[in-house]
């Protein structure tokens, strides 16, 4: 049984990290900073039920996961089964694949760093339904395994991996969509020729 | 190499079995959920091909941008707020708490 005097000295180091993922789940600072509080209200009083020697970063997510999904969710209301779309897969890819001769001698990387800003990256993500948002922050943000999102959503595995396959082509096609807004990627439906060759500034490219 | 023998795409693919295999496993590859020999026969197949191990290298890279632009500080303000919260908290009710009881909503999903 865990000790509540050693508490806040395993827990403080998780605090960025939970405070980040909670930006995402509630999309605004003040419903981020009461959640962040009441997950660590909540875990010092429960500390008595972690087991020593398993995950304690895993624990506090789950902690925060649930709380959000049972109070600030349950607030938001919002219609969960979401139409994400039909998209393919490698979205962003194969969408920048188009791109690769004007943009030649430049490395993916270099190319990504440009188009996508912090900005952008959160609220392609902010936009996703929580049940992708959720399973997507989990996994490529915060880096925990299937099984251990399975068991903070209280989901099987297989229902964790079809979220996240439909969830991250979404936030891709989310990034897409931006970069087509500053004209570095020509609408799905345009020629490769209307597009700016070099991507700093937005053309108007309604020729 | 030109445009058309992209093995990405449906239509070009001859001579590209291993391509199939390796794309739908691609996000079980980066999230380091295959077992081993999977992952080598993954591995095998990236090292002969080059546009597969493009867009494998691409999906990584995306990740890693994303992550790092979703980082962020707790303000320094809640960060005392919490310690102060917890250290006049009063632990002598908590023995049966379960910190991830649905105690707080009055009804469950619908």
């Amino acid at each position: 049984m865990a000790d509540p005097e050693t508490f806040v000295e395993a827990a403080s180091p998780h605090m960025d990290g939970l405070y980040g993922a909670a930006m995402r789940m509630t999309r605004n600072a003040a419903d981020a900073e009461d959640l962040v509080q009441e997950t660590f209200l909540r875990a010092y009083r429960g500390y008595g039920r972690f087991e020593e020697g398993t995950n304690l970063r895993a624990w506090l997510y789950r902690i925060l996961t649930n709380t959000f999904i049972n109070t600030y969710r349950a607030k938001q209301r919002r219609p969960e089964e979401s139409d994400l779309g039909d998209l393919e897969d490698l979205y962003l890819y194969r969408r920048l694949g188009g791109l690769e001769a004007s943009q030649r001698g430049r490395s993916a990387e270099d190319e990504l760093m440009d188009f996508v800003t912090d900005t952008e990256v959160k609220e392609a993500l902010e936009s996703l339904p929580d049940q992708f948002r959720i399973a997507v922050l989990l996994a490529d943000i915060e880096g925990f395994s299937y099984k251990e999102i399975a068991e903070m959503l209280d989901i099987p595995i297989g229902t964790v991996m079809s979220r996240l396959h439909r969830g991250r082509k979404a936030l891709q096609k989310g990034l897409a969509d931006f970069a087509v807004e500053r004209g570095l990627l020509p609408r799905p439906d345009e020629p490769l020729a209307s597009v700016a060759t070099v991507p700093t500034n937005r053309i108007d490219a309604d020729d | 190499m030109t445009d058309d023998t992209r093995p990405l795409d449906p239509k070009n693919r001859d001579g590209h079995h291993g391509c199939d295999d390796a794309l739908t496993k691609l996000y079980e590859y980066l999230d380091n959920e295959l077992d081993e020999s999977l992952r080598a026969q993954i591995e095998a197949h990236l090292q002969e091909c080059s546009p597969c191990l493009e867009a494998f290298d691409f999906e990584a890279e995306l990740r890693r941008v994303v992550a790092d632009r979703c980082q962020e500080r707790v303000p320094e303000e809640l960060r005392s707020r919490i310690l102060s919260v917890l250290s006049e908290c009063d632990l002598s009710t908590s023995a049966l708490y379960d910190p991830l009881a649905a105690d707080s909503s009055p009804g469950g999903p619908a």
